[in-house]
């Protein structure tokens, strides 16, 4: 099944086309790459997708359903969710309840219940602590659970974004960047830990990054985008050796 | 052992036990007549800008929105309460059943403002609350000071021209609502006890709503709003859900606040009452609402205790507020004052404990 379909999707900004025409379909399971040198709008294809931005033209299929043009919060409710290329944390909370954001659509009671702390807010509340501490000592956050966000280090704050997007069990988790800053031994275990991420969350993952390590050591498929259109798609070895992309990269 | 409690339910504990312990002591000292009647008077007021400060907090500190308006919505609960305690006063005689429904009436009325100015304004990012809720409460003010409310013997009159207008039969006519003279003759319903008690109430309910899946999202909105759409938080419900719950308790504070003085009048509620409490909200900290009570009682007491120093009172007052403004952002300082919180009190003395063992 095709958890994400992208149809002749195009975004214009004034005059400059950011996106454009662009094609894009991803398998249930699969990880997928969103490659391409700077500028080249790949964040822009993650704001259409999640609806930060609104597509001038084209559209957006999650498994079939189309969810062009929706709010973000609806479109991450249908089940995609994403990390931010320059982290997006709660930084005035704590590391479990920028989770537990993320779980508040999955564990609801009423604002009464709350207020009146019924028991309906005590069960809700005890469910998602649980899932909230499961989450975080699989991300190995367990013991910085109480501390703010803003306190963690670079590389346990990407780990939390992860985290907290995964709270909302979405069907397509979108990672902007995710070694951005990291060193290379820290890369492999974040190329473990999206692996195991797909396997143990049953999700398909749509990621953006630059490092070719990464992208040729765990994409199955990749896009390559230059100047907002698509330069290449394919299995990943057979894109990364096209001579297109090479030039685009390292220029002639 | 005893079961460990949660640091938040700890931290609520000790914020609604100084709320209560104040307010006892402050009942208890005047039924042993050991309180002044400038203390007495005080104690009324305080409740009121408690109120008003923490529910400010909830808009200001918790979502993260500057609201400049609260004495608006104040003044819509003050006008509502005064104006259903008068025309209930014949026909309900006893205050303890009148007075819950004006309160009730005049916090929910004051809510719904919140929710129609909010519908529109909360819509938008940026400050844009800040100048809305500014200008309303500048055009409420204009519009009571307009309006005109009576009864006689043929029912209800309102208008905005003036009473005169109204052609009221002179032997039944009862004026509630007389322009910019206010209301007067409200019934001195805001018991000292009462108004402790809704403070306790405003507390607890704030603080049960900050420590949930509400105010979960009411911080996340205020930390990151992108990031909360991200996770499926609808932005847009939850900042009405604070704006509406704060102007509610506004206008709880209204009510008591007019039914503690024998008249009211619109030029009470203006911006500078609305700056007064962001004050008290930025000076107790933004977001706690501990500092909230603290800073409102405080500064609010402080002027009105100075008033033997007559001449020199704003200019004390003036100081003691900027000095708190430093002290406040001032990490050298916090550190040392931590040294004496009840928190590290308790663990240097556990470790000289553990040390003798």
């Amino acid at each position: 099944m095709n958890v994400l379909e992208l149809k002749n999707l195009g975004i214009q900004f004034g005059g400059l086309h950011a996106v454009e025409d662009l094609n894009v379909t991803i398998r249930e399971g699969e990880l997928y790459g969103l490659i391409g040198p700077n500028g080249a709008g790949k964040t822009t294809v993650f704001n259409l997708i999640t609806g930060v931005y609104k597509p001038t033209v084209g559209s957006i299929f999650l498994c079939g359903k189309d969810i062009t043009g929706k709010p973000t919060a609806e479109i991450n409710r249908a089940g995609i969710a994403r990390t931010f290329q320059n982290i997006r944390l709660f930084s005035e909370m704590t590391v479990r309840d920028n989770v537990k954001v993320g779980l508040m659509n999955e564990y609801p009671y009423s604002v009464f219940s709350a207020i009146l702390r019924l028991p309906s807010y005590r069960k809700a509340e005890k469910a998602m602590n649980e899932k909230a501490d499961k989450l975080l000592s699989i991300f190995d956050l367990g013991d910085s659970a109480d501390l703010l966000a803003a306190n963690l280090s670079y590389g346990k704050q990407r780990k939390l974004e992860i985290a907290r997007a995964l709270a909302t069990e979405p069907k397509l988790l979108l990672l902007d960047e995710p070694a951005a800053g990291m060193n290379p031994q820290e890369t492999e275990e974040l190329m473990s830990t999206i692996r195991f991420v797909r396997d143990e969350f049953k999700v398909t993952i749509l990621l953006i990054e630059h490092d070719m390590r990464l992208v040729s050591g765990i994409c199955e498929e990749l896009t390559v985008l230059n100047f907002g259109r698509e330069l290449a798609q394919g299995p990943t070895a057979e894109v990364l050796r096209d001579p297109r992309v090479v030039t685009a990269y390292l220029g002639e | 052992m005893k079961k460990k409690l949660s640091p938040a339910f700890r931290d609520k504990l000790v914020t609604s036990g100084i709320v209560v312990v104040f307010f006892a002591l402050c009942l208890i000292l005047t039924a042993a007549g050991a309180t002044s009647n400038q203390f007495r008077g005080l104690i009324v007021p305080i409740a009121i800008y408690i109120i008003l400060a923490v529910s400010l907090n909830l808009t200001v500190g918790v979502l993260g929105e500057l609201s400049l308006g609260h004495a608006g919505f104040m003044c819509v609960g003050a006008y509502v309460g005064s104006i259903v305690s008068l025309l209930l006063g014949d026909v309900i005689e006893n205050g303890y059943l009148r007075f819950p429904i004006a309160l009730l009436c005049g916090g929910v009325i004051a809510g719904v403002f919140g929710f129609l100015i909010g519908i529109p304004v909360l819509r938008l990012r940026g400050d844009y609350l800040a100048i809305v809720t500014l200008a309303f409460g500048e055009v409420i003010k204009t519009i009571v000071r307009n309006l005109y409310i009576a009864t006689d013997a043929a029912g209800l009159h309102i208008n905005f021209t003036a009473i005169a207008d109204m052609d009221l039969d002179p032997d039944t006519q009862k004026i509630i609502v007389n322009g910019a003279m206010g209301i007067s003759g409200s019934p001195r319903d805001s018991k000292m006890w009462i108004a402790a008690l809704l403070v306790l109430l405003t507390v607890v309910v704030v603080m049960n709503l900050v420590d949930s899946r509400a105010g979960r999202a009411f911080m996340s909105v205020r930390d990151n709003v992108i990031a909360a759409e991200s996770v499926g938080v609808p932005v847009v419900r939850y900042k009405l859900l604070a704006f509406s719950v704060s102007a509610f308790f506004a206008g709880i504070a209204g009510v008591l606040y007019s039914h503690n003085l024998s008249s009211i009048s619109p030029s009470t509620f203006d911006y500078n009452l609305s700056i007064m409490i962001l004050v008290y909200v930025v000076l107790g900290g933004i977001g706690s609402i501990r500092g909230s009570i603290i800073a409102a009682a405080l500064l609010y007491a402080l002027p009105e205790l100075l008033r033997a120093l007559n001449t020199y009172r704003m200019v004390i007052y003036a100081v003691i507020l900027i000095t708190m403004m430093i002290l406040n952002n001032n990490e050298k300082f916090k550190g040392k004052l931590s040294r004496f919180s009840p928190k590290t009190l308790l663990d240097r003395m556990k470790r000289k404990g553990g040390d003798r063992i």
